[in-house]
């Protein structure tokens, strides 16, 4: 309940100053307008568009999610935040904030994809469906728990791709995997080593989320 | 009165090679006003963080208590109200707003009436409705206390309290503070005379800053 007040003063700030969605949809429009323009009238395979669509993911997560915990310390409402809530209630509020923006932006993401590249078809839509799911979730704890982290650094901007990669880099293998296993039309117990990998990422991240926040929060 | 009780075992912090203090032992009780007194960057608000919370300490401990029952640290922000230069605001919310976030955060209901009376007391009520980013830093330094009282903490912390106040808002502090130290636990660090005389005992940071070497 308490972490979801702060997921509220958060989406409630976010409406008013347009912190995160404003760079989210920027990034979004710009990077899908340059494939589109740099395909031109070329004719690419399914497997790329399934590529390219968590590229993209990857990259716009990078653009806006960070914003979550940034924000708070360039504002300077950090010790406000520590002075109200515990740290696994900061930790819970701002990981429900960073799941509404990370299922906005690639759902957002998926209906462009779908509408203007034509190669973009996915015939097991249920595979897809649970590893958009899945590999949403996790992109939304990693980056909240990496966001957390970079928020105490100076060189926010930079360490953010930096740490994010080598983190979020087994998530995005094995969902390009599943991505076009499901544009393939493979059955879902055909990729169970896949589906289950990414669950075991997930409650990994979440488990080592609220293990290590403690230990960033506090100076 | 509250049984409520701020322990120092042993505190060091040190900044690197720095050392800001060393081997602080002092036990705070409620219905008392304590003072932290030093110079500029004696380490005062550090001293005052580490009794918050949200600053560790490189050796020691603090010890939060109330009816002798040690009070665990994800609980301590339920007992702490802290004023300090550091705290900030949401700016784009106005002051009704903030407390009513700070409320269902912290898990209280929204004491409509209380939290009105506190910003009738701090000359805030006409301006409820107004943003923070259009008021000026005494206001904001008014609104800091509010905010530090809105869950009736036992212990209130005051880093620099009359900062940016002019004379009446002085006053209206002092006076917050003389009526909230007979039931509770207050501790101010400042450099202020006025602010110092309304300790019962004050501690000088500087007489904790001796490297065992230099003795």
């Amino acid at each position: 309940m308490k972490a979801f007040a702060l997921f509220k003063k958060d989406w409630e700030s976010e409406l008013r100053t347009r912190y995160a969605v404003n760079a989210l949809a920027m990034f979004i429009l710009v990077t899908i307008s340059v494939i589109l323009f740099s395909i031109g009238q070329e004719s690419i395979s399914e497997y790329l568009t399934g590529g390219l669509l968590w590229v993209v993911i990857f990259f716009s997560a990078m653009s806006g999610l960070s914003r979550a915990f940034v924000s708070e310390e360039e504002r300077g409402t950090t010790l406000t935040l520590q002075l109200i809530s515990a740290p696994s209630t900061v930790f819970s509020g701002k990981l429900i904030f960073n799941l509404l923006l990370v299922f906005l932006m690639n759902i957002s993401i998926t209906i462009l994809f779908a509408l203007f590249f034509d190669a973009f078809v996915i015939r097991n839509l249920l595979m897809f469906f649970l590893a958009f799911i899945l590999g949403s979730f996790g992109i939304a704890v990693s980056s909240t728990l990496i966001a957390a982290i970079i928020s105490k650094a100076s060189t926010k901007g930079t360490l953010y791709p930096v740490l994010s990669f080598p983190v979020l880099l087994p998530l995005i293998l094995t969902l390009l995997e599943i991505t076009k296993s499901s544009i393939d039309g493979a059955t879902v117990s055909e990729t169970w080593v896949e589906i289950a990998i990414l669950i075991c990422y997930d409650a990994i991240m979440l488990t080592a989320g609220y293990l290590l926040f403690d230990f960033i929060w506090k100076d | 009165m509250t049984d409520y009780s701020v322990k120092l075992n042993n505190l060091t912090k040190t900044f690197g090679w720095r050392l800001v203090f060393r081997n602080v032992n002092h036990e705070f009780v409620s219905g008392n006003i304590y003072g932290l007194a030093g110079s500029n960057g004696s380490g005062k608000s550090t001293l005052s963080r580490i009794i918050a919370g949200v600053v560790s300490s490189t050796k020691g401990k603090v010890v939060h208590s109330f009816k002798g029952i040690e009070i665990p640290p994800e609980k301590l922000h339920e007992q702490i109200g802290f004023v300090s230069p550091y705290l900030v605001l949401y700016d784009e919310f106005s002051a009704e707003e903030n407390l009513i976030h700070f409320a269902r955060i912290r898990g209280i209901p929204f004491d409509k009436d209380y939290n009105y009376s506190l910003l009738q007391t701090f000359g805030l009520y006409e301006r409820k409705r107004d943003f923070l980013k259009g008021y000026s830093s005494g206001m904001l330094q008014r609104m800091k206390f509010v905010f530090a009282l809105q869950h009736r903490p036992k212990l209130l912390l005051l880093d620099e309290p009359t900062s940016n106040l002019d004379n009446q808002g002085k006053e209206t502090v002092y006076k917050v503070i003389r009526d909230y130290g007979k039931e509770n636990l207050v501790i101010i660090a400042s450099n202020e005379d006025n602010d110092l005389a309304l300790c019962n005992e004050i501690l000088n940071i500087e007489d904790f800053k001796t490297n065992p070497g230099d003795e």
